[in-house]
């Protein structure tokens, strides 16, 4: 039954990718796709209680459904699904009815290769699954054939391709070093090295995971690997930057989570945590920096993804139930309103017929209603109340204080709130500076660009005012299960 | 795996394949001629196919014939062809800005296989296999791919960044028939496959690059900052 519901999961965008090949009609293509988020979305919702009874395994071990890897789907779901609401709508406005049926292909293949990647038992086909969402979305980002658009296309499957390339290698060790305790041969999956770490020489264990971190760190974007990030979220077509930055980033994120689990029962040395941790601390710090000087609105939002990638990167760094907890809980609440901040700099984009911060005055003059949701998100964003950045932030703050690194903690509440300052004043100006010029008055948006910014915003205040107490029980067993228990 | 009680021929074999590998991405380094990049890459793709028969044959893995032959067809034959195809439409036969010379590369390169052999050493060091083939192999794979990282910041053209992936795909390659040959098949194969749907998807984007943008050189491509 639960294989079923995976097939499913994973079939309903594939057929959609190849129904748009094939039917070549703009508005089918469309529809198809959208019936395909929403069979998504409704499988996802129905997995995490389903992995609650400890990973399973389907198709001779090689699919494997865990706690984690469950949470991650539905993250990735609920962006896939508000992301093709939002598309209809924005794809509409870029006049290119005839090259729609190729995005919308690339498009659900792109989802396809991001829901399935969680579900990899073996731990190479995982890596081969992240490099393929490297290669599908490289075209999603280099749709619009800008010039602008093809150099960040470029630079995003170069320098993620040799990023990548090291997580190989680590990966390659972590066998090589199983099969000097295992013999020359064994099936790699999460569960037989996790039973092998504790055998393995320590130096070489934290040598592969060094490697690897880096290597699914330059995926996620954590500084100083994440200079291919502001360009390819900024570059692609709205509902694009929505999908790499809400989902991709998470489907990389899970690897390193793993790994640690892998790590942990293994051997006592903080050094993975540590530099885990450091890593997230400098993103949290470079984000800082050119947030506050930011002029793009799109590379704000950019920036804005490797500081919450930080903020993830410190709290699964901190571990613990609580840091576990924190960093799944914050993963959801960005998934959602990072989608919200990038539908709405779509909608202001078109608007205003620019990407630059300083040509957007008065927002809320063109659009009012569109207008206060997106800076209700970017005052959710930046982690204020009500919102359940608010909360997950809390958490992470407070594993971050019951560990070993500590120093972290500060850092991270110093940079949290120059990024608040700096974030929320480029809103400041764009929304209530009175010297600009007046726009003039844009075309009304289509319901489609405005509802998916509601569906995002409900459930943002929902977490915000209430954690259900069922999501602290579902991560205590994520806790749990990457530990190696069931 | 250990070769503990490997043969001695079938250790000087491998340790010559692995250093002449080695030696094909010196090659790549000191030149600025792009079918150059491509004749050595193709080279070594030979070379690391005959080194997969070998340890086959030595280690008894049958399945490692055929991922030689896969090598052959797919990293010796097709790849190189593909590329040539590229090389040709794109009318740029070599690296037209060199912001570091051929020569001072290659200081930097051997610079960096010291360091490989020092981090290999110490490896084999604490695993205990110090003195044998595999400490080779680790040295030859982390300079392969430490040069291909040289090689990506140094060389502009969109060819010398596809070929020094490439390259980098090459080290792990290597590295993986001795240090561990008995490796499922499965992710070889799809490791093969992969890597020509990075060529086929770079194809495109050159293309791409050379229509709108006119040019191949990524230094060109610097509008993007901040």
């Amino acid at each position: 039954m639960t294989g079923a519901l995976l097939l499913l999961l994973v079939l309903s965008p594939t057929v959609a990718a190849a129904g748009c090949l094939i039917l070549r009609r703009p508005r089918w293509c469309e529809g198809l796709n959208l019936a395909a988020a929403a069979v998504s979305l409704l499988v996802a919702l129905a997995l995490p209680p389903l992995a609650l009874g400890g990973p399973r395994l389907y198709w001779q071990t090689y699919v494997r459904l865990d706690a984690a890897g469950a949470w991650t789907i539905l993250c990735t779901a609920v962006v896939y699904f508000l992301a093709s609401l939002y598309a209809v709508g924005y794809m509409r406005l870029l006049d290119e009815d005839r090259r729609l049926p190729r995005f919308y292909a690339l498009f659900a293949a792109f989802a396809c290769t991001m829901l399935a990647a969680p579900l990899m038992n073996n731990i190479g086909v995982y890596w081969i699954a992240v490099e393929l969402t490297t290669l599908v979305s490289t075209f999603l980002v280099g749709f619009e054939l800008g010039r602008e658009s093809i150099e960040a296309a470029w630079k995003y499957i170069i320098v993620v391709s040799a990023g990548i390339s090291l997580a190989l290698l680590g990966t390659l060790l972590f066998y090589w070093g199983g099969s000097l305790v295992a013999g020359p041969t064994y099936d790699m999956t999460w569960e037989v090295l996790q039973g092998l770490a504790p055998r393995i020489d320590p130096v070489l264990l934290d040598t592969a995971f060094l490697l690897v971190l880096i290597g699914y760190g330059t995926k996620v974007g954590l500084a100083p690997m994440h200079t291919w990030l502001p360009d390819a979220h900024s570059e692609g077509p709205a509902p694009v930057s929505a999908m790499l930055s809400g989902a991709l980033l998470n489907t990389a994120m899970l690897g390193i989570l793993r790994f640690l689990g892998v790590l942990d029962p293994a051997h006592g040395d903080l050094l993975p945590r540590t530099v885990l941790v450091a890593l997230g601390a400098f993103s949290l710090l470079v984000a800082a920096l050119f947030i506050v000087r930011q002029q793009g609105i799109k590379r704000l939002m950019a920036y804005s993804s490797v500081e919450h990638m930080g903020v993830l990167a410190l709290a699964f760094g901190f571990g613990g139930p609580l840091g576990i907890a924190g960093g799944l809980y914050h993963m959801l609440n960005h998934s959602l309103n990072k989608s919200l901040m990038f539908f709405g700099a779509g909608n202001v984009m078109r608007g205003y017929g620019s990407k630059e911060i300083p040509a957007i005055r008065h927002v809320l003059s063109i659009y009012p209603r569109s207008g206060l949701l997106w800076l209700a998100g970017a005052v959710a964003i930046t982690g204020a109340p009500p919102f359940g950045l608010f909360l997950s932030e809390i958490t992470i703050l407070r594993a971050g204080l019951a560990g070993p690194n500590a120093w972290a903690v500060a850092i991270m509440l110093v940079l949290l709130i120059v990024i608040f300052i700096g974030f929320l004043n480029h809103f400041r100006l764009m929304y209530f500076d009175d010297r600009g010029p007046l726009p003039a008055a844009a075309k009304p948006l289509s319901a489609w660009c405005v509802a998916p910014m509601i569906l995002a915003i409900i459930p943002l205040l929902v977490l915000g005012l209430w954690w259900p107490q069922a999501f602290w029980h579902f991560f205590a067993i994520v806790a749990q299960q990457l530990r190696g228990g069931t | 795996m250990s070769y503990a009680h490997l043969d001695p021929i079938a250790a000087s074999l491998f340790s010559l394949l692995a250093i002449a590998s080695l030696l094909l991405s010196f090659i790549m380094l000191g030149s600025r001629w792009l079918r150059d990049y491509l004749l050595a890459f193709t080279l070594q793709s030979w070379l690391i196919a005959l080194l997969s028969a070998a340890v086959g044959y030595t280690a008894g893995y049958p399945e490692l014939y055929l991922i030689a032959l896969l090598t052959v067809l797919f990293r010796g034959l097709l790849l190189p062809y593909l590329i040539l195809r590229i090389i040709r439409r794109l009318k740029v036969d070599r690296e037209l800005h060199l912001s570091l010379s051929p020569s001072a590369s290659l200081v930097i390169g051997a610079l960096l296989v010291v360091f490989a052999f020092v981090v290999a050493t110490h490896m084999g060091n604490r695993l205990g296999l110090a003195g044998s083939v595999t400490v080779l192999a680790l040295t030859v794979m982390l300079s392969m791919k430490l040069i291909g990282f040289l090689m990506l910041a140094v060389r502009h053209e969109a060819i010398s960044q596809i070929l020094g992936l490439l390259e980098l795909e090459n080290g792990i390659f290597l590295g993986s028939q001795i240090l561990v040959p008995g490796m499922p098949l499965l992710i070889e194969l799809v490791i093969l496959f992969d890597l020509l749907i990075v060529v086929a998807s770079f194809g495109v984007l050159v293309r791409y690059l050379l229509t709108h943008v006119g040019s191949t050189d990524s230094r060109e491509l610097r509008r993007l900052t901040g």
